[in-house]
């Protein structure tokens, strides 16, 4: 009985889906699509309950297991989810690609998602990647008119086929040197440390996983994708498969592959420098706010990664801290993206969005917070889930990163100060059309999240570092 | 609790965002909000005041340590707390600013476009301030510190003159990159004494080599926010930029909490770091008083003279600490207490010659004390002040440098009591500019003398330089426990190395 409840939020969420499914195609006279997605967004409220109140357990003869961890990443999946959802309920009506079938692809999405933060198997978690891989590549092309998203979605495909490709790859080889798929069996086995095909193995499967994160260098499809997707479903690509895969990825390198630290951990610091140099770097020259904000997320990945470097519960708890605030600020912060509308038209240029503080003071400053929040500066969350993963990275003795970090910190907050500057100091007359109250919700949620966070920071930590336990054992 | 039985601190740091709050949501059409959000910014700003002047009465001397102390669990998990309380030194400070904040205000009448925004970031940045002097516990200290930027930023950005975007780039990236720097060394102290609270902290024994290193960080971070000479390129920019009300803050307060920053950190941390970086800030203090004069005789703009006046004297301030002497630090923390005042009276001054439509290039200006006597009055008495007239605060605190100097270096105290002499030149040039040449246009002479308003906040300005300058007891005695503290404390903590150092050698 134990495992039935621990694997109802997956049953609720894929048969969910299925009957919003059949609901959809039978009523086909009539625009269900509002309909649709109430129906998922409460699946996915009461999937997140019941995830939460699932006890711990390990299911299917060891393939999915579900922990601490497990249940406060699939939190963050759900989370980011449902606010993706709510942001497209208008803005795909507005942009005329208002699908019924969206809000289920993104339940199938997540249902992929919960599967692969769970997997305790190499063989569930691709189950769980492909699933959630699938559902993402036509969500991407979602405006199937636009050349720009079908050119996104193609590149998403081929890209993300060339990354499982890889992560497969790599489970064979680790599966032909260590004979087993099970992650615990695994770890036990690299206990005594592993040959170079392992080894190789192991790092074929951390490509894959850091194709998904979009960690430089393997970042070149998120700007395009990011750009080319319709914002709404950009949105989606921002937080939850995010967290999904870095939660995957700490869960991987932190169980099966936890011996191996001295291996890998090169490869992740490699990994962390580059996509904080990358994010820094590249997104200084770019004009339009979705390409800004594939940059920004590189670069976000990167400081999430360096809690992974240091291969210790603090580590994993800082790392963990981060992508929770990181996932409420994108929301918010594409929240903001999706509500710069003109006219009927979508606009992104960071340059459309000259003299908005004059003319909508609640949008620009909750625009103005996430970004500040972003570039890290204190009383906002971001700051203080830099200020962790700088304390964990430091306290374990990597000060040359801990120092990169911060100077790329300092060029990033360049960009994000340029959006406030265009806001608030350029001349303009955005004249945007009424923000879409679902935009709103989103926007003035992720903003108090992120102003209030430094009133009561305790609650987090302390999920953060019983997750972060639960996963390290 | 503390020993009034209610957090007075806390109240003081957040009454004023209280007020923020209300002020950004204010409604009405754009004049009747610009009147409203000033009032009610007026009035949580006196009130604030009110809370520090009964803080003031309650405060024991005696006590060298802190008091009104708060003390709450804050970021858990990782043994930070959230933790405020004041000594001497910093109660003077947090009342500089609750002072100025609502003369900041008054002074903020022309502001009428997005006013509620205005209003609201002003009571945010004395929020921010406040609880960067209350905070004793480093990382909420950092917290506080870099925040100040959020506010500053937009005020100069936004309500700014001309160049007014570059210069709020400038300030917030130039503040930024230092500050990072603290972070860092924020993060090594965290690490290594595995404590942030201040109190601790300050008696912790940090070896000799990684001292260096973190002097270097709060050298970065504090000398850009102190305007250290040649950290100090953005100030002028965001003086001469931001509106009158931002730059009273700026100069007044802001610019005090690198000073302060050196006093709380670096000096009772880091001694060994300290004195061997002595003769390095004397020659930077020394640099900023004599070049910096020169540099201020050649504005040709009255508030960037001002501005540029207001970097030298940070180079008496730095002198002063870096004495580690009493009468040098005393000094030093007088001279903040009075710069912060007489700047603001001449920030305040400059004001009302732009609230009457002229602009403040010093060739346009002239013989204003034919018909605005009053203001040529408190022009010439906050210029004199300045310049460190007896009988005025500017004369005790450079004073007081100057005798703690003298018992370390004579040609520091030479050099630095230079100042007093080229901060004549300055001021003399910048009254005979604004005050006595001949008519530049005739639309001068239509320019009407002081109003109430320009009264209230001018008067108690004046009265309190003068108050300080006659009866500076009033205050000192308040800082004499901590800083003779933390003079004996230097001194001990210098002699027991040297007794180990030598105990080694042997």
């Amino acid at each position: 009985m134990t495992d039935f409840y621990s694997l109802l939020p997956a049953l609720f969420l894929g048969l969910g889906g299925m009957i919003l499914l059949l609901g959809g195609v039978l009523a086909k006279g009539s625009n269900t699509t509002p309909a649709v997605t109430f129906g998922a967004v409460l699946l996915l409220i009461i999937a997140a309950v019941l995830s939460l109140l699932a006890p711990d357990a390990l299911l299917f003869g060891g393939l999915l297991k579900t922990s601490l961890f497990t249940r406060y990443a699939d939190t963050l999946v759900y989370l980011g989810a449902i606010a993706a959802l709510i942001l497209s309920l208008d803005y795909n009506k507005r942009e005329q690609i208002s699908r019924f079938e969206y809000p289920i692809l993104v339940l199938f999405a997540v249902l992929g998602m919960t599967v692969m933060i769970s997997a305790a198997d190499m063989m569930s978690l691709y189950i769980g990647f492909e699933l959630q891989s699938l559902a993402l590549y036509i969500c991407a092309a979602l405006a199937r008119d636009s050349v720009r998203s079908t050119e996104a979605g193609l590149k998403y495909f081929v890209l993300g086929a060339l990354a499982s490709g890889l992560l497969l790859y790599g489970i064979s080889l680790v599966y032909g040197f260590a004979g087993t798929t099970n992650f615990a069996a695994l770890a036990g086995i690299f206990q005594q440390g592993a040959g170079s095909g392992a080894i190789a193995g192991v790092v074929f499967v951390l490509v894959g996983l850091a194709f998904k994160i979009s960690a430089a260098p393997f970042h070149m499809w998120a700007p395009d994708v990011y750009e080319g997707a319709p914002s709404s479903v950009t949105a989606l690509f921002a937080t939850a498969p995010k967290a999904a895969a870095m939660a995957l990825l700490l869960s991987v390198m932190a169980g099966p592959f936890g011996h191996l630290t001295g291996q890998w951990e090169i490869l992740i610091q490699i990994l962390a420098v580059l996509s904080m140099v990358i994010g820094g770097l590249a997104a200084i020259g770019q004009s339009n706010i979705k390409r800004l904000f594939a940059y920004s997320s590189i670069g976000h990945m990167g400081y999430a990664l360096m809690g992974l470097v240091t291969g210790t519960v603090a580590g994993i708890q800082a790392s963990l801290v981060y992508i929770a605030i990181y996932v409420v600020m994108s929301f918010g912060a594409f929240a903001c993206v999706i509500a710069m509308r003109r006219n009927g038209q979508a606009v992104e240029q960071i340059g459309d969005l000259a003299g908005l503080a004059a003319e909508h003071p609640g949008f620009a400053f909750a625009f103005a917070v996430l970004m500040w929040s972003m570039a890290g500066i204190p009383p906002l969350a971001g700051f203080f889930a830099k200020l962790y993963v700088f304390y964990t990275a430091f306290n374990a003795g990597y000060e040359t990163l801990a120092i990169i970090a911060i100077v790329t910190s300092v060029i990033s907050a360049f960009y994000y100060l340029r959006v406030i500057k265009v806001m608030y100091f350029d001349k303009g007359q955005p004249q945007f059309d009424k923000t879409s109250a679902g935009a709103g919700f989103v926007m003035a949620v992720s903003a108090f999240a992120v102003m209030f966070f430094v009133v009561i920071p305790g609650p987090l930590m302390t999920a953060a570092g019983a997750a972060a336990k639960a996963l390290m054992g | 609790m503390n020993q009034l039985g209610f957090p007075i601190l806390s109240l003081i740091t957040y009454l004023p965002l209280l007020g923020a709050f209300i002020v950004a949501t204010l409604s009405g059409n754009d004049e009747k909000v610009a009147c409203k959000a000033r009032n009610v910014s007026l009035i949580f700003s006196l009130i604030v005041l009110a809370l520090g002047v009964f803080l003031w009465t309650q405060f024991n001397p005696a006590i060298a340590g802190y008091q009104f102390v708060e003390v709450m669990p804050w970021l858990s998990g990782v043994n930070i707390e959230y933790r405020m309380g004041v000594d001497g030194i910093s109660l003077f400070l947090i009342m500089l600013t609750l002072l100025l904040t609502p003369v900041a205000i008054i002074a903020s009448h022309g502001i009428k476009t997005r006013a509620r925004s205005f209003f609201a970031a002003m009571l945010l940045l004395e929020t921010m301030t406040v609880g960067m002097f209350a905070a004793t516990d480093f990382v909420l200290f950092y917290v506080f510190f870099e925040a100040v930027l959020l506010p500053m930023y937009l005020i100069i950005g936004v309500w700014g003159g001309e160049k007014r975007v570059y210069a709020a780039v400038k300030f917030f990236l130039f503040t930024l990159a230092g500050s990072l720097f603290m972070l860092l060394a924020v993060v090594w102290i965290w690490r290594n004494l595995g404590t942030t609270n201040m109190a601790v902290m300050t008696h912790a024994r940090i070896p000799a080599q990684a001292q260096t290193w973190l002097f270097l960080a709060f050298l970065a971070a504090f000398g850009v926010k102190a305007a250290v000479w040649p950290l100090h390129t953005w100030l002028p920019d965001a003086y001469g930029e931001a509106p009158v009300p931002g730059t009273i803050m700026l100069a007044a307060v802001l610019s005090k909490m690198g000073a302060y920053g050196f006093l709380r950190f670096a000096i009772p941390m880091l001694p060994q770091a300290s004195a061997s970086f002595e003769p390095l800030m004397f020659v930077l203090g020394v640099v900023a008083v004599i070049y910096i004069s020169y540099v201020a005789l050649a504005q040709t703009d009255m508030k960037r003279m001002i501005a540029y006046s207001s970097v030298a004297h940070m180079g008496v301030i730095i002198i002063g600490l870096f004495t580690f002497t009493v009468e040098g630090v005393e000094g030093a923390l007088f001279q903040m207490l009075s710069h912060g005042l007489v700047i603001a009276g001449l920030f305040i001054c400059a004001g009302v010659i732009t609230s009457r439509g002229e602009t403040l290039t010093l060739r346009n200006l002239g013989s204003l004390a034919v018909n605005m006597p009053v203001f040529a009055a408190a022009l010439l008495f906050f210029t004199l002040a300045n310049m460190g007239l007896p009988g005025t605060s500017g004369f005790i605190g450079e004073i007081l440098v100057i005798v703690g100097a003298l018992k370390v270096n004579f040609w520091v105290s030479l050099l630095g009591g230079a100042g007093m002499v080229l901060g004549v030149t300055y001021s003399l040039v910048l009254v005979r500019a604004v005050l006595f040449e001949k008519y530049a246009r005739p639309k001068l002479m239509e320019l009407k003398d002081l109003t109430g308003r320009e009264y209230a906040m001018l008067l108690p300005l004046a009265v309190l330089v003068m108050w300080l300058g006659v009866y500076p007891s009033s205050f000192t005695h308040a800082f004499d426990a901590p800083v003779a503290a933390l003079v004996q404390a230097h001194t001990a903590a210098l002699n027991s190395h040297t007794a180990i150092a030598m105990v080694t050698a042997q």
